[in-house]
């Protein structure tokens, strides 16, 4: 096999793994916005404020430090110990669960029957709040997330495909980090669906999200089922924070991966989890290998910044429901 | 002798066809229900006894509707007070009274449509689920039990129903008539003590209106099932119901058997003389 089929296969194999980080952004768009019909633009923001209080319990920070210690002029920070990893994710779980129970509470139960743009405005709201309260709970500065993820490429990947080409291949590059991030992504892509397959949850949240007056009539609290919604967001959100910030430190700009979600979502439909998927694979491999091909040879590169919103809007012209969203019927 | 039976409020009797009918299983008093300025329901009291089939039918806009959705806590009167079983209902949401026992269809129909006719018939089995959420998804020992219980209970509905033909099929593709008859069948999943239909033949042919009839009576005859429903036409109403209650503009003016109701001078001419004339 040439050297240059074979570094395509590996830039198929490298945009396949970051579709999946993609894939797990859009996953808490999809889950939201077919529940409730709410497209939450904090979908970002509440990855960033679950990596932040992850790494924030982990280091022992304590929360609210600054306004503490303005109130009282005192001057703590740490609480002096470290958080095992799998204590600080249940805790940070907790936090999540908290946070979905309070955007139900206050906000959206006050906007129940009120037009989509009111809702999306909400959410826009809603992440300037997150984001202001991850600041002044564990404060601005850039923090590593040492969750114990591998990094850097994998040798045994490396040294096991060298043999396949000739002599200028030296076997693929695969980074170890997106190896175990698309692990964990097929788990959790897994677990939601058996979730919402097999359990009375599941079951119930696949009624609202369907019709909300059928679901009262066979008694499910559509209250509940918005609180299990967006604290499954929150999971999703804190997995994506996990692994996009173990790859890049946890800074606010964290919260633009949601910008990035945003032509997957439009190649895989707003209501499709399956589609969320296909369409985060579809832009990763799309960019990596438009600019292995194209950008790079022809375009002088950079062109992975823009490519999928160029795919997202053709997608719009030709097919404005996505792959896998529900068919747009007028009835006359 | 069987209207003395009536009068006298709490003492069962038994239908001519030999039905049981109990005492008072939901009352409604003085109930009053406004939208803005617009009193949609004037007063009303009305009782819905074990076993029976109560019917409510009056013109359009008479408040019929808006009557079932205070029932089933759709809607929240702004006086007046509920009954069931003896115990005074405090505010509910829709679920909660779903949770009691009170099942309902919808007028306009309010299926799952994205789902099969066999999925949406075991969301009404939502209650009847005990075991926890891991040993559901993990479909581990107790929940694969229940699972199969819940499973035959809705075969049996099927079956009660006639739809095995179209078990597997997305209700969004089915026709109007099997709609109605899905949306039935999901009520009955849930074992309900007290049924609401809301005009569970409009729109319905005359074949379609008798398969419906029989399905209404054989339910209340086998599982004993108490039905309080809304219906225009006006022949099912008197073949199938025990007591009618007539409404016309959000007031009562008539309560009593089909006979009684048919003989009333004030219905006749609020509703039955326009529409037989």
């Amino acid at each position: 096999m040439s050297a240059d089929f074979l570094y395509g296969i590996e830039v198929i194999i490298n945009g396949l793994m970051a579709g999946v980080l993609y894939a797990l952004v859009a996953l808490g768009f999809v889950l939201i916005y077919k529940a409730s019909g709410i497209f939450n633009y904090a979908q970002g923001v509440m990855a960033l404020f679950s990596a932040l209080t992850l790494a924030g319990i982990m280091s022992g920070q304590v929360p609210f430090a600054h306004l503490i210690n303005a109130i009282f002029g005192t001057d703590i920070h740490y609480f002096g110990w470290n958080v095992p990893v799998l204590a600080a994710i249940i805790l940070t779980l907790i936090v999540m669960v908290i946070f979905a129970w309070g955007v139900q509470r206050f906000v959206f139960r006050h906007l129940v029957g009120q037009e989509p743009i009111i809702l999306f405005m909400a959410t826009i709201g809603l992440a300037y709040f997150l984001e202001g309260v991850g600041d002044l709970m564990w404060g601005s500065d850039i923090k590593t997330l040492a969750v114990g993820l591998p990094q850097g490429g994998s040798l045994w990947v490396e040294e096991a495909t060298a043999g396949l080409g000739g002599d200028d291949f030296f076997g693929f590059f695969i980074d170890k980090l997106d190896m175990v991030a698309t692990v964990v992504a097929i788990i959790l892509v897994a677990g939601l669906i058996a979730f919402s397959q097999y359990t009375k949850q599941g079951r119930a949240m696949r009624a609202v999200a369907d019709d909300h007056q059928a679901a009262l009539s066979v008694g499910i609290s559509l209250n509940f089922i918005w609180i299990l919604v967006w604290s499954l967001a929150g999971l999703v959100a804190l997995v994506a924070g996990i692994m996009w910030g173990a790859k890049s430190g946890v800074q606010f700009s964290l919260s633009l991966i949601a910008l990035k979600a945003l032509p997957v979502l439009m190649l895989g439909g707003f209501t499709s989890i399956p589609g969320a998927i296909v369409g985060g694979l579809i832009i990763g491999v799309g960019e990596k290998l438009f600019e292995y091909l194209i950008g790079a040879p022809y375009l002088g590169g950079a062109t992975e910044n823009w490519f999928a919103y160029v795919l997202a809007l053709l997608f719009l012209v030709f097919r404005p429901q996505g792959l896998f969203g529900e068919r747009i019927i007028e009835r006359v | 002798m069987n209207q003395n039976a009536v009068m006298d409020k709490d003492a069962p009797y038994v239908t001519e066809d030999g039905r049981q009918i109990g005492g008072v299983m939901m009352d409604l008093r003085n109930i009053t229900l406004r939208f803005g300025g617009v009193e949609a329901i004037k007063a009303i009291s009305f009782d819905i006894r074990e076993g029976e089939i109560r019917a409510i039918i009056g013109p359009n806009g008479a408040g019929k509707s808006s009557m079932l959705n205070v029932i089933s806590g759709f809607y929240k009167p702004q006086e007046g007070e509920v009954y069931f079983r003896g115990q005074k209902r405090p505010p509910m949401k829709p679920f909660q009274v779903a949770r009691q026992g009170v099942a309902r269809t919808f007028q306009n129909i309010a299926l799952f449509e994205g789902m099969s006719v066999l999925d949406n018939i075991m969301t009404g089995r939502m209650g009847h689920i005990k075991s926890n959420m891991l040993a559901q998804a993990i479909w581990a020992g107790k929940a694969q039990r229940e699972e199969n219980e819940n499973r035959e209970a809705v075969e049996r509905i099927i079956d009660f129903l006639e739809i095995q033909a179209i078990r597997k099929t997305p209700v969004g593709r089915l026709p109007y008539g099997l709609k109605k008859r899905v949306e039935l069948a999901r009520a009955l999943a849930a074992e309900p003590d007290l049924l609401l239909l809301d005009e569970p033949m409009a729109g319905m042919n005359v074949e379609e209106k008798e398969d419906m009839s029989r399905f209404i009576l054989d339910v209340n005859d086998e599982f004993g099932t108490t039905i309080a429903l809304i219906e225009h036409d006006m022949g099912v109403v008197m073949d199938l119901s025990d007591r009618v209650v007539v409404m016309d503009y959000g007031r009562k003016i008539g309560d009593g058997t089909p006979d009684e109701v048919r003989n009333n001078q004030e219905v006749i001419d609020a509703y039955l003389g326009v529409a037989h004339d």
